[in-house]
């Protein structure tokens, strides 16, 4: 596989609720290690597309297609239900904004991270919990907290888990939905940090959805801009955040408060 | 104990076996699919039955389609054969089936168990019919229907294992006691019914077919004989049965399972084998347990 040829190959890719068209004719080719941010305000349609990309929504038109460990483009929408599962548990990661959307609430730290590995036939005790500690070590997390209930967990202690836990099966194309949403500045900084060194060390290929544009600068190498289900502008991130071309980019980039 | 098989006469007020040939025939149905597809739940027409629900509706229901004239019924609850529940489905059965009813594992046709399997092999011939209070092993893990159905569909079942975890993770090994999760032919995962881990090997590869009812959940699942059942485990933590590490009392058995009896306020207790027939037949055979005996003697005319 070389980096000539795209991981994911989205084309007009279409999907309506009722009279409402949340994704319209949306194409785009996301390559091995790049980072893609998608911004735009509440309702312009992001995480449909995110929904629609990952197989978890159907389209009502276009076509998704994946390039798998051989090198073979797959469609993911003719793959089957067991396939898809596979493909969501292996060589696919979500990470979503609210940790308890990701997280088995009721089990530990531990179990959490490993739930992956036992998901994909994993049946020894000790490589499993080798690999959670690994993971926890990773996302700098307090490995004496490891047998703990994730609600006994700080918001940011949460993501970090959830980060961990998708991360434990080596994907390939991690998608993340406004990852840093709802924790303080702080702690977002921290996590940030993190996650582009994660995404750097493992050369992973990610689309992170969000509304704040602070993150994409520091994530994202390309930026879709989307406004009612339609992308608006595209192109590199500090040339999008630095000389926004469409009226709708230039209000978003005008109304980002200086700290 | 009765050891002659009586056969009193039928309540004519009652179809035989009480439910209508209808809802038999519905019954039989779903239990053909059953052993069809070992160890697949068969969503079936459970039945309003004359006791509540928890007491055995769905095993009764089993055994009430199954059961003929000929057959001798043995009922045992938690490995007794005289508690009230066991006492009343047997009475139950001759009175609507006027089928005899026995104690002795040996020689029963049909046995509905509630939490044990007998300890005595049982042989090909025999039907052991379960009463379940919850068929779907996923049900603590996986609280939406749909998604554990879509689970069993595709075998898929890792957090199964996530559970096992958990237990080593807390208490450093696998402490599910009963109602241990187990693989049936390679292929669906099966909730035992809350028996023992302790009896999970015997329905490995057992000679008579076993019959799993869960009124209230409205399921039955099946087990045909010499069908593969594993339990299951990790590479490191391979599953082990467990139970107390004494013999019976009574029988001196030292393999049985055993139940504690506290005996009275002085910290006093002695261990007994659950299944009553076990115990009885061997004390019949002349095995002595330390309790056995002068000792019970004594405790029953207050010496002690």
């Amino acid at each position: 596989m070389s980096a000539a040829e795209p991981i994911l190959s989205v084309r007009g890719l279409s999907r309506r609720f009722g009279a409402i068209a949340a994704v319209r004719e949306v194409s785009f080719d996301l390559w091995p290690g790049e980072v893609m941010g998608v911004v735009g305000e509440s309702g312009s349609g992001k995480t449909t597309l995110l929904h629609l990309v990952s197989g978890s929504l159907r389209p009502d038109a276009g076509t998704v297609l994946f390039r798998d460990r051989q090198g073979a483009m797959q469609d993911i929408q003719a793959m089957s239900e067991p396939a898809r599962r596979m493909l969501a548990r292996t060589d696919w990661g979500i990470v979503h904004q609210n940790p308890r959307d990701g997280l088995r609430m009721n089990v530990s730290a531990g179990a959490n991270v490993g739930e992956r590995l036992m998901a994909v036939g994993a049946r020894h005790y000790g490589n499993i919990r080798g690999a959670a500690e690994d993971w926890l070590a990773r996302v700098e997390m307090d490995l004496g907290r490891i047998d703990d209930l994730p609600r006994t967990f700080s918001g940011g202690m949460q993501q970090r888990l959830q980060i961990a836990r998708t991360l434990v099966t080596h994907p390939r194309l991690v998608f993340m939905d406004e990852p840093t949403g709802g924790l303080d500045v702080s702690v977002q900084a921290r996590l940030l940090d993190l996650i582009r060194n994660l995404v750097a060390v493992l050369g992973l290929s990610a689309i992170i959805v969000t509304h704040d544009l602070a993150v994409t600068r520091l994530l994202a190498h390309r930026l879709m801009v989307m406004q009612r289900g339609q992308v608006v502008e595209t192109g590199l991130t500090d040339q999008v955040l630095d000389d926004p071309q469409h009226p709708y980019t230039q209000l978003l980039v005008s109304s980002v408060l200086a700290a | 104990m009765d050891t002659l098989p009586a056969r009193p006469a039928t309540d004519p007020g009652y179809n035989f076996g009480y439910l209508d040939e209808q809802t038999k025939r519905m019954i039989r149905r779903a239990l053909l699919k059953a052993v069809a597809i070992p160890g697949y739940q068969v969503p079936f027409g459970s039945r309003e039955m004359p006791l509540p629900y928890g007491w055995g509706t769905g095993g009764i229901q089993i055994t009430a389609s199954i059961i003929g004239p000929a057959d001798t019924l043995k009922v045992i609850d938690q490995g007794a054969d005289d508690t009230t529940n066991a006492v009343s489905i047997r009475r139950f059965f001759a009175r609507v089936a006027g089928v005899a009813t026995t104690e002795r594992t040996a020689v029963a046709t049909i046995i509905q168990t509630r939490h044990r399997i007998p300890e005595r092999p049982l042989s090909a011939g025999q039907i052991l019919v379960y009463q379940v209070p919850q068929p779907e092993p996923l049900r603590q893990l996986e609280p939406r229907e749909a998604e554990a159905r879509k689970m069993h569909a595709l075998a898929d079942y890792g957090l199964m294992h996530v559970k096992l975890y958990e237990d080593i993770a807390r208490f450093g090994r696998i402490a599910t006691s009963y109602n241990y999760p187990v693989m049936v032919n390679g292929r669906y995962l099966m909730a035992p019914s809350p028996i023992p881990a302790f009896d999970n090997p015997k329905m490995h590869r057992m000679a008579a077919l076993q019959l799993f009812g869960a009124g209230r959940e409205k399921r039955i699942y099946a087990v045909p004989p010499h069908t593969e059942v594993q339990s299951l485990d990790f590479d490191d933590h391979p599953f082990k049965v467990w139970r107390a590490d004494r013999c019976c009392d009574l029988c001196g058995a030292p393999d049985s399972y055993l139940d504690e009896v506290v005996t009275d306020d002085k910290g006093g207790r002695m261990f007994v084998c659950s299944d009553t027939d076990h115990c009885a037949e061997r004390r019949g055979a002349g095995h002595r347990g330390p309790l056995a005996g002068h000792a019970l003697q004594e405790i029953a005319e207050g010496k002690s």
